[in-house]
C-alpha cells in the first residue's frame, strides 16, 4: 500500500462514494418514512463532506508530490453489450457505459471547491433550517446535488458527466420550489426545470454526437491522453463544432447565459443556503466547467471559440445592465454573478488563441464562487445591519449612480424599460415558443375532442370539459403559517 | 419429482382463471380482494419460478412433463423463451400490485374477478407464439375492458372501433400469412401494432379508456404494451425492412407528439394516458432500426417503461381514491399529505424517462445509442421526446403535490399496502437502475435470439 497511484485511487474512490453513501444514508430512511433526526443528518452530512474534501485534498497532494497531473480511476464497465458475427446474419455491436473519474488540473480544484462550499453550506443551513417542516427534504435535495456536482466534476466520461448534471438540474428544480406551499416558487421550479431539460437534451446529443464520431465518449480518448488543458481533440473542425455548438446550449442553459438567464433570479425562491450554494456558486458555473472540460474541442475550431465569446460577452452585457435596477438583494446577486459567468465564458472562448486563458478562467471561476457564496451568505444580514444603519442616519444610505445613470438622457428611459424587464427575454421565450407550443398542442386536444365526439355521436365542442371532482379536499379553514425565509 | 417437473407455467395462468372463478362468487369486497391478492401472488410466485427455468436452463422452454394442455391439445401450446420470460413475472407484480394498492373505497366499484381473467389472459398472451392461438388470445385480451365499460354505463363506441380494427386487421394479416401473401401480411399486420399501441392517428382510444374505464383495468390493460409482442413476434421475424421503417416512423411522429400533448392535458388521467402514448412509441422505435444495440434499448426500455409507468399510474389511482379525479389545472398541494406518494410519482416518472439511477436510464441510453448510430435523426427526436416527456412529469408532480395543503376530514396519509407497493416498485427501478448489467445482458441475447430468427428467415426466403 506505499505506491503513491493505489493512494490516489483509493482516496479518489472516498471523494466520489462520500457523496453517494450521503445520498443513500439521508434518502433511504426518507423513503422507508424513517428519516434522520436533524442533529444526525447534521453529523451525517459533516462526516461525508470531511471524508470527500479530505480524500480529494490527499489526491491533490499525491498529485503535487508525484508530479501526475492526469489520474484516471477506472471502476470498469457499467454496462457492456458485445456481439461478434459468428455469420449468423447478426452484425456486429458493441456498447459500453464505462464508469471513469478522472483527478486533474480541473475535476481537482472543482470537486474540492464543491465540498468546500457545500460543506460550508451544510453547517449554515443546519441552524437556518432548524424546525423548518422540510428540514430532511432539503437536506436529502443537498445530498443528491452534492453527488451530482462531484459526479460530473470527477466525470471521465461524457456519459457519467450527464449523470451528475442531471443529478444537479433535478435538486435544483425541486430546491427552487422548496417553500411549496405558494405558487410562485412552484411556477419557477417548473421553469428551471424546462430550461434544464433543454440543456440536457443538447447534452444527450453532443454525448451521442461525439460517441459517434470518435467512437468513445472518454474525455481523455477525446483529448488524445494529454492532461487538461494541453489536450488537443481527435475530431474533425466540423465535428467538434457541431459537438461544441450543442454542448454551448447545454451550458447556457445550465449556467443562464442569454438566452436563457430569465430563470436565476427566479430561482432564488428557493431557501438561501440553496441559491447561496447552487444557483450563486456551484450550479450556475456547471456550463463554464463544461466548456473547460471541452476546451480540447474549441482549440480546433475557431467558429466555436466565436461563438463562445459572443455569447458570454453578451451575458455580461445583459447582466450588468439589468442587475442595478433589481429591487431585492438576492435577484442583484444572481445578475452581478451572472455577469461574472459571462466574462468567464468568454475567457474560455478567447482560450482558443491564448490557451493560457483557461487557467484564468479556471481561477475566475473558483474565486467567484468563494465570493458569491459569501455575499448571498451574508445578504440577510447585511440588509439588517443597512437598516439599522439608515435608522442611526435617519436617512437612506447614500448610492452610487448605476451604469444607466451613464446612458444617454434619450437612451436612459428605454434602458431602465429594458432592465426592469429583465431584457424581455422570458416574455420572448413565452410568447414566441412557450405559447405557441401550447397553442398548438391544445388544438389539437381539442381536434382530437371533435374526433371522439364525432365517433361516439355524442356533441363536444372539443373545449376540455370541467373535471367531476367528488371528493376534492377544500382549502383548510385555519391554514397553518408557514416560514418561508427565501 | 423437481423443480423444472412442476408445471409452472400453466399454474401460472391457470391459477388466476380458477381464482376468477372463486373470486365472482364472494360477495363481501373486502374478502374478494383478499382471495384475489392470494390467487395474483400465487401466479406471480408460478411466473417467477418459469422465468427460473428459462433463465437457469432448467425448463427452458417453460415446459414440464406434468403439463396438462399438450395432453388435451397435442401440441405445446404455452412456451417461453430468453424474450418473454420476464415479461411474465413483470406483468403478474403489476396486477398483484394493483390488486394490492386498491383502496376500500373503491373496491366495491373495482372488479377483482375480471383482474384476475384479465391476468390471465395477458399472461397467456406473453406465453404464446404461434400466429394463430396468438391472435385469439388478443382478440379475447380485448373483452374485459369491453365488459367494464359496458357495467359502467360508459360510451364504448370508441373502445369498440379500435379495438375492432385491431382484431380484424390481426386476422385478415394472419389470413394473408397463411395464404403466401407475405407483403399483404406484413402491411396488415404493421397496422394492426400501429392500431393496438396508440399510434396516431389511432390513439384516441388509449386517452377514452382512461377516462372511461376504472383506472386499474385501463392501466392493466396497456401497461404491458402488447402491441409491441405483436410486433416482436408476428412482424419482426418476416416483415420486410420497410415496414419496420414504417413502424418506426409512426411511432417517432407519435413519442413527439404524445409528449406534448402529456405536457397540456388538465386531467391526470388523460395525462397519464399520453404519456404512456409517448412511451410505447419510444419502445417500437427499436425496432426500426433492428440493430442489436437498438433492439437491445428497446427490449430494455419495454420492461423499465411498464414497470416504471405501472407506478406512476398506482400512484395517480391511490390519489384518486382519495381525493377524487384530479385536475391539472391548479396546485393541488398534496405533498402534505402524502409524501411517500409524492416520492412515488417523482421515483416512478422520473424513471420512465430514463432519469440516472434508475432502471430507465441505462435502456434509453442504449436505445439511442443504437438509433443514433443507424440514424442520427432518430436519435435527435428519441431525445426531444424524452426531454419534452420529463417536462410533462415534472409539471404533472407540481401541479398535484405542490400548492396550499388542504384540508381533509379523514386520515389521506399512504397504507401499508400501499406503502409495500411503493417501496416494492423503489427497490426494482432503484436496485435495476443501480445494477443494469443483468437486466441488459437478459435483454441483450433476446434481441440476438430475435435477430438471429429474422436472418434464418430471410435465409429461407431467399432459398
Amino acid at each position: 500500500m506505499t505506491d503513491p497511484a493505489q493512494w490516489m485511487t483509493w482516496l479518489g474512490l472516498g471523494a466520489v462514494a462520500a457523496p453517494g453513501a450521503l445520498v443513500a444514508i439521508l434518502g433511504l430512511p426518507s423513503l422507508l418514512r424513517r428519516p434522520l433526526s436533524e442533529r444526525a443528518s447534521d453529523r451525517v452530512c459533516r462526516w461525508a463532506v470531511a471524508v470527500g474534501l479530505v480524500c480529494s485534498v490527499g489526491v491533490l497532494a499525491l498529485m503535487l508530490a508525484t508530479g501526475e497531473r492526469h489520474v484516471v480511476i477506472d471502476l470498469g464497465n457499467w454496462v457492456s453489450i458485445r456481439h461478434d458475427s459468428t455469420g449468423d446474419g447478426v452484425e456486429n455491436a458493441h456498447y459500453h457505459f464505462a464508469l471513469k473519474f478522472e483527478f486533474d488540473r480541473l475535476s481537482v480544484p472543482l470537486a474540492i471547491l464543491s465540498f468546500t462550499l457545500v460543506g460550508t453550506i451544510g453547517a449554515f443551513a443546519s441552524r437556518y433550517m432548524h424546525r423548518e417542516p422540510g428540514y430532511n427534504r432539503f437536506f436529502v435535495l443537498y445530498a443528491v446535488f452534492l453527488a451530482g456536482m462531484v459526479t460530473a466534476s470527477l466525470a471521465d466520461t461524457i456519459e457519467t458527466l450527464f449523470m451528475g448534471w442531471e443529478l444537479v438540474g433535478l435538486s435544483s428544480a425541486l430546491l427552487v420550489a422548496f417553500f411549496h406551499d405558494r405558487p410562485a416558487p412552484c411556477r419557477n421550479g417548473l421553469r428551471v426545470w424546462v430550461v434544464y431539460r433543454v440543456s440536457d437534451a443538447a447534452l444527450l446529443l453532443a454525448a451521442v454526437v461525439l460517441h459517434h464520431s470518435t467512437g468513445e465518449g472518454d474525455f481523455d480518448q477525446l483529448m488524445g491522453n494529454a492532461s487538461w488543458p494541453e489536450g488537443r481533440a481527435a475530431v474533425s473542425g466540423g465535428q467538434a463544432t457541431v459537438v461544441g455548438l450543442l454542448l454551448l446550449l447545454a451550458a447556457a442553459g445550465k449556467s443562464a447565459l442569454v438566452p436563457f438567464s430569465g430563470w436565476l433570479p427566479r430561482a432564488m425562491e428557493g431557501p438561501t443556503p440553496s441559491s447561496a450554494v447552487f444557483y450563486g456558486a456551484l450550479s450556475v458555473h456547471l456550463g463554464a466547467f463544461l466548456l473547460l472540460r471541452m476546451s480540447p474541442l474549441i482549440a480546433v475550431s475557431v467558429w466555436l471559440a466565436v461563438a463562445i465569446v459572443a455569447l458570454g460577452l453578451l451575458t455580461a452585457v445583459y447582466a450588468y445592465l439589468v442587475g442595478p435596477v433589481q429591487t431585492d438583494i438576492k435577484s442583484a446577486l444572481s445578475f452581478a454573478s451572472l455577469a461574472q459567468v459571462g466574462i468567464i465564458v468568454a475567457e474560455i472562448g478567447l482560450g482558443h488563441w491564448v490557451p493560457f486563458l483557461w487557467y484564468v478562467a479556471l481561477t475566475h471561476l473558483l474565486g467567484h464562487a468563494c465570493l458569491r457564496t459569501l455575499q448571498f451568505v451574508r445578504a440577510p444580514t447585511l440588509l439588517q445591519d443597512y437598516r439599522n444603519l439608515e435608522n442611526a442616519l435617519g436617512d437612506r444610505l447614500p448610492r452610487p449612480p448605476g451604469p444607466l445613470a451613464r446612458a444617454p438622457a434619450r437612451m436612459r428611459a428605454w434602458m431602465y424599460r429594458f432592465a426592469l424587464e429583465r431584457g424581455y427575454l422570458d416574455a420572448v421565450l413565452t410568447d414566441y415558443v412557450a405559447r405557441p407550443f401550447a397553442r398548438l398542442f391544445l388544438w389539437f386536444d381539442r381536434l382530437e375532442r371533435r374526433w371522439v365526439a364525432f365517433l361516439t355521436g355524442s356533441d363536444a365542442t372539443g373545449d376540455q370539459p370541467p373535471l367531476p371532482r367528488p371528493a376534492a379536499p377544500q382549502p383548510d379553514p385555519k391554514p397553518k403559517p408557514a416560514e418561508h425565509r427565501p | 419429482m423437481n423443480a423444472g417437473d412442476v408445471p409452472w407455467l400453466e399454474l401460472s395462468i391457470g391459477l388466476p382463471l380458477v381464482g376468477a372463478l372463486w373470486v365472482g362468487r364472494v360477495r363481501d369486497t373486502y374478502a374478494a380482494s383478499r382471495w384475489c391478492l392470494g390467487f395474483s401472488g400465487l401466479a406471480l410466485v408460478c411466473t417467477l419460478a418459469a422465468w427460473s427455468g428459462v433463465r437457469f436452463g432448467f425448463a427452458p422452454t417453460g415446459g414440464s412433463p406434468y403439463d396438462v394442455l399438450p395432453r388435451v391439445l397435442g401440441f405445446q401450446l404455452l412456451t417461453l423463451d430468453g424474450m418473454s420470460a420476464p415479461l411474465l413475472p413483470l406483468v403478474a407484480l403489476l396486477h398483484f400490485l394493483t390488486a394490492l394498492a386498491t383502496a376500500r373505497t373503491k373496491m366495491s366499484r373495482f372488479s377483482f374477478a375480471w383482474l384476475l381473467v384479465g391476468d390471465s389472459l395477458r399472461l397467456a398472451v406473453f406465453a404464446l407464439t404461434g400466429p394463430r392461438e396468438l391472435g385469439i388470445l388478443l382478440a379475447l385480451n380485448t373483452l374485459p375492458p369491453y365488459f367494464e365499460l359496458r357495467r359502467r354505463g360508459r360510451p364504448t363506441r370508441v373502445y369498440v372501433l379500435h379495438m375492432g380494427l385491431f382484431v380484424a386487421l390481426l386476422f385478415a394479416g394472419l389470413g394473408a400469412g397463411a395464404v403466401g401473401a407475405d407483403g399483404t401480411a406484413s402491411v396488415l399486420l404493421l397496422l394492426a401494432v400501429l392500431v393496438r399501441s396508440g399510434t396516431v392517428p389511432a390513439h384516441v382510444w388509449v386517452p377514452d379508456l382512461f377516462e372511461n374505464c376504472s383506472f386499474g383495468t385501463a392501466l392493466l390493460f396497456v401497461t404491458p404494451i402488447a402491441g409491441m409482442y405483436v410486433a416482436v413476434r408476428l412482424v419482426l421475424p418476416t416483415a420486410p425492412d420497410w415496414v419496420l421503417t414504417g413502424i418506426g416512423a409512426a411511432s417517432l411522429v407519435t413519442a413527439v407528439y404524445a409528449a406534448g400533448m402529456a405536457i397540456v392535458q388538465r386531467d391526470a388521467r388523460r395525462f397519464f394516458a399520453y404519456l404512456f402514448l409517448s412511451h410505447a412509441s419510444l419502445v417500437l422505435v427499436g425496432l426500426e432500426l433492428h440493430t442489436v444495440i437498438s433492439l437491445t434499448g428497446a427490449l430494455s426500455l419495454w420492461m423499465a417503461v411498464a414497470l416504471s409507468l405501472g407506478g406512476l399510474g398506482l400512484t395517480l389511482r391511490a390519489l384518486e381514491a382519495r381525493f377524487g379525479r384530479l385536475s391539472l389545472t391548479d396546485f393541488l398541494g398534496l405533498y402534505g399529505h402524502s409524501p411517500s406518494l409524492a416520492v412515488c410519482f417523482l421515483l416512478t416518472g422520473l424513471a420512465s424517462v430514463g432519469f440516472p439511477g434508475t432502471l430507465g436510464f441505462v435502456a434509453a441510453e442504449v436505445l439511442v445509442d443504437g438509433a443514433i448510430g443507424v440514424n442520427p435523426f432518430v436519435g435527435l427526436v428519441v431525445i426531444v421526446a424524452a426531454a419534452l416527456n420529463g417536462i410533462a412529469i415534472m409539471r404533472a408532480y407540481f401541479l398535484l403535490f405542490t400548492g396550499v395543503r388542504r384540508a381533509t376530514g379523514v386520515s389521506v396519509g399512504i397504507t401499508p399496502r400501499e406503502r409495500f407497493a411503493v417501496l416494492t416498485l423503489a427497490a426494482l427501478i432503484l436496485g435495476g437502475g443501480l445494477v443494469p448489467q443483468l437486466h441488459i445482458d437478459s435483454r441483450h441475447r433476446a434481441a440476438e435470439e430475435l435477430l438471429r430468427d429474422r436472418a434464418a428467415a430471410a435465409r429461407a426466403g431467399g432459398d
